[in-house]
């Protein structure tokens, strides 16, 4: 039973991870119709600017590292958005997806070029801060408590924003229909703006907590949690932000319990589990009906 | 159903009309020979048009004459080829469709596009949106300023919705509705951008003839309470003959006739348009 317990609880924080990076698929996917593939890499970059400022003086605290992280992050996004995706904005959806490809190799290879191939170790001075708890016999440390609960919180306070604010109001109506959410007056072009500087904003955090659980980076740490976090949007139903949640925290419990059963296997679990979900329900879990547009 | 009589129409020294009481007031929109062309197509072709201030104005015309076309253009959705839009006195000319919101026009679709996952009062909060004023970092601590800008939303949002009768189904996803509330709910998201003039596009589409009648009650109510000009696409010639002051007919995305009911009944040239020429040719 504390097995159980244990490998639920490092399930549900790595599929926290999941979730956070997941929410900025599925955002920039309801918003701008489009899957940015380059989202992965953000996580990657946002925890360089972690060590990178961690390197830079040792004095820095590691809350500040994760605000200038996070900072980084959404410049990133905001102005990969605009260089790369506004030029696009009307073209085939095919054209952007291989656009978003390249924009993760160039951010890859640039973090080649500058950090080198070798891996660099991940450590902040507050993962240590908060100790270790049991909860009968289950161990909790610090890391795994505080990716938990900061996403419980993010993901509240995500959607106070989405359905309670007027800005948040104007993304729902930009991802149902543009036109007219721009014939009501909304900036559409600045709506999908604040989109891509959540979801970088959101990939910042989770790759503090990536880093935290792996303890080392390097250039390619974005391709594989980008990719999960991806399935798991997908998993959830593309596009919205509950099944985003949902399918992040699904799919790292399934793939600890998994793991823990066939160790070899988890990653083909995993997918077989995708395969089956959308077969039975091709729109994901939670995903929306597409209504015919006559 | 008793009616006031539509006022008259007074010559304009551009040689346009509008309603007598307008006459002092600058239009609100004018069109100056605006046209365009997809590729080779000429799809709109030397439209001129003045709307005064309070005035209710029709564009009709058979189907594919180009009156949405007509819409698009006014928002700026299409780019004109020729000519210039004058909005409240300034020119549209390279506005984005949502500056040319906030400038003072609002539409309404043909096929009714509502955010239909959105509640009924969300859909005329976003109509709202440039009405309230709130910045993220209030949003996000979720303090005072947020808080007293949503109330204020809200209560525009439901007095707005109970001025339609409409408050009871705030809460309800505006896709549930059924279709009359549905195109009623679209006025209202539009009237809650604060438009100067209201752009109905063939608002009593599918309509009985009692939600016609009453949609008729509604776009004189609209003008007489916000004191502001409409122009509607409609097929509907009691609707169109019974409420608009001035009218504009299209054919083949050119302007065929312009005038008062009652001259536009009797045109020859729209009768032929409508129900070709007597002879057969």
């Amino acid at each position: 039973m504390t097995e159980f317990f244990q490998t639920l609880v490092s399930g549900l924080s790595l599929g926290s991870i999941y979730a956070l990076i997941a929410l900025g698929y599925t955002m920039v996917y309801g918003i701008a119709k489009m899957l940015n593939f380059a989202h992965g890499d953000i996580i990657m970059v946002g925890a360089y600017a972690v060590i990178t400022t961690v390197m830079i003086s040792e004095a820095i605290p590691g809350i500040v590292a994760v605000v200038i992280s996070v900072i980084v992050c959404v410049v990133l996004g905001v102005t990969i958005e605009f260089f790369a995706y506004r030029p696009l904005r009307k073209a085939p959806s095919l054209t952007v997806l291989i656009t978003a490809i390249g924009v993760s190799y160039l951010l890859q290879n640039l973090a080649l070029l500058i950090f080198g191939s070798e891996q660099k170790s991940f450590k902040l001075d507050f993962f240590d801060m908060i100790k270790p708890i049991y909860i009968g016999k289950v161990y909790i440390n610090g890391i795994t408590f505080l990716t938990l609960v900061v996403t419980v919180i993010i993901m509240i306070a995500l959607t106070l924003f989405i359905n309670k604010t007027r800005l948040g109001k104007a993304m729902r109506a930009v991802s149902e229909d543009k036109e007219a959410a721009e014939l009501m007056g909304i900036n559409v072009n600045r709506t999908i703006t604040l989109t891509f500087a959540i979801g970088s904003a959101l990939a910042a955090v989770a790759s503090i907590f990536y880093g935290g659980a792996y303890t080392y980076i390097r250039p390619t740490t974005g391709s594989m949690p980008g990719i999960k976090a991806f399935t798991a949007a997908v998993f959830g139903g593309i596009g919205s932000i509950p099944g985003a949640m949902l399918g992040g925290i699904l799919l790292g419990v399934i793939e600890k319990f998994a793991e823990n059963a066939i160790s070899q296997w988890s990653n083909a679990i995993v997918f077989v589990v995708l395969v089956i979900v959308l077969v039975v329900k091709p729109t994901g879990l939670l995903g929306k009906k597409i209504n015919e547009k006559v | 159903m008793e009616r006031k009589p539509s006022s008259r129409l007074v010559p304009l020294p551009s040689n346009a009309f509008v309603p007598e009481r307008d006459v002092d007031k600058s239009p609100i929109l004018e069109a100056r020979h605006l046209g365009i062309d997809f590729g080779g197509l000429t799809a709109v072709d030397d439209f001129s048009l003045i709307i005064g201030r309070t005035e209710i104005a029709g564009l009709i015309g058979p189907n594919g004459a180009g009156k949405t076309t007509i819409f698009n253009l006014l928002t700026n959705v299409y780019r004109p080829t020729r000519g210039t839009i004058m909005l409240d006195g300034y020119n549209t000319y390279g506005k984005s469709t949502a500056q040319v919101n906030r400038m003072g026009i609002a539409r309404t679709f043909q096929n009714i596009r509502l955010f239909s996952n959105m509640s009924v009062i969300d859909n005329v909060k976003v109509g709202l949106h440039n009405e309230m004023k709130e910045n993220i970092f209030d949003a996000m601590t979720h303090c005072f300023g947020f808080r007293r800008a949503e109330r204020m939303a809200n209560e525009r949002a439901l007095e707005l919705l109970d001025f339609f009768k409409m408050a009871d189904l705030a809460g309800t996803p505006a896709g549930s509705l059924p279709y009359g509330a549905q195109r009623r709910l679209e006025i209202v998201r539009a009237l809650a951008t604060n438009p100067s003039i209201l752009l109905l596009d063939e608002p009593a589409a599918g309509m009985n003839p009692s939600e016609t009648s009453e949609l008729m009650e509604n776009i004189a109510l609209i003008r007489d309470t916000f004191q502001i000009a409409i122009l509607l696409i409609e097929h509907d010639m009691n609707l169109v003959m019974g409420i608009c002051e001035g009218i504009c007919v299209l054919n083949y995305g050119k302007v065929i006739a312009k005038g008062s009911p009652d001259e536009i009944k009797s045109n020859p040239q729209v009768i032929e348009a409508y129900l070709g020429r007597k002879d057969g040719k």
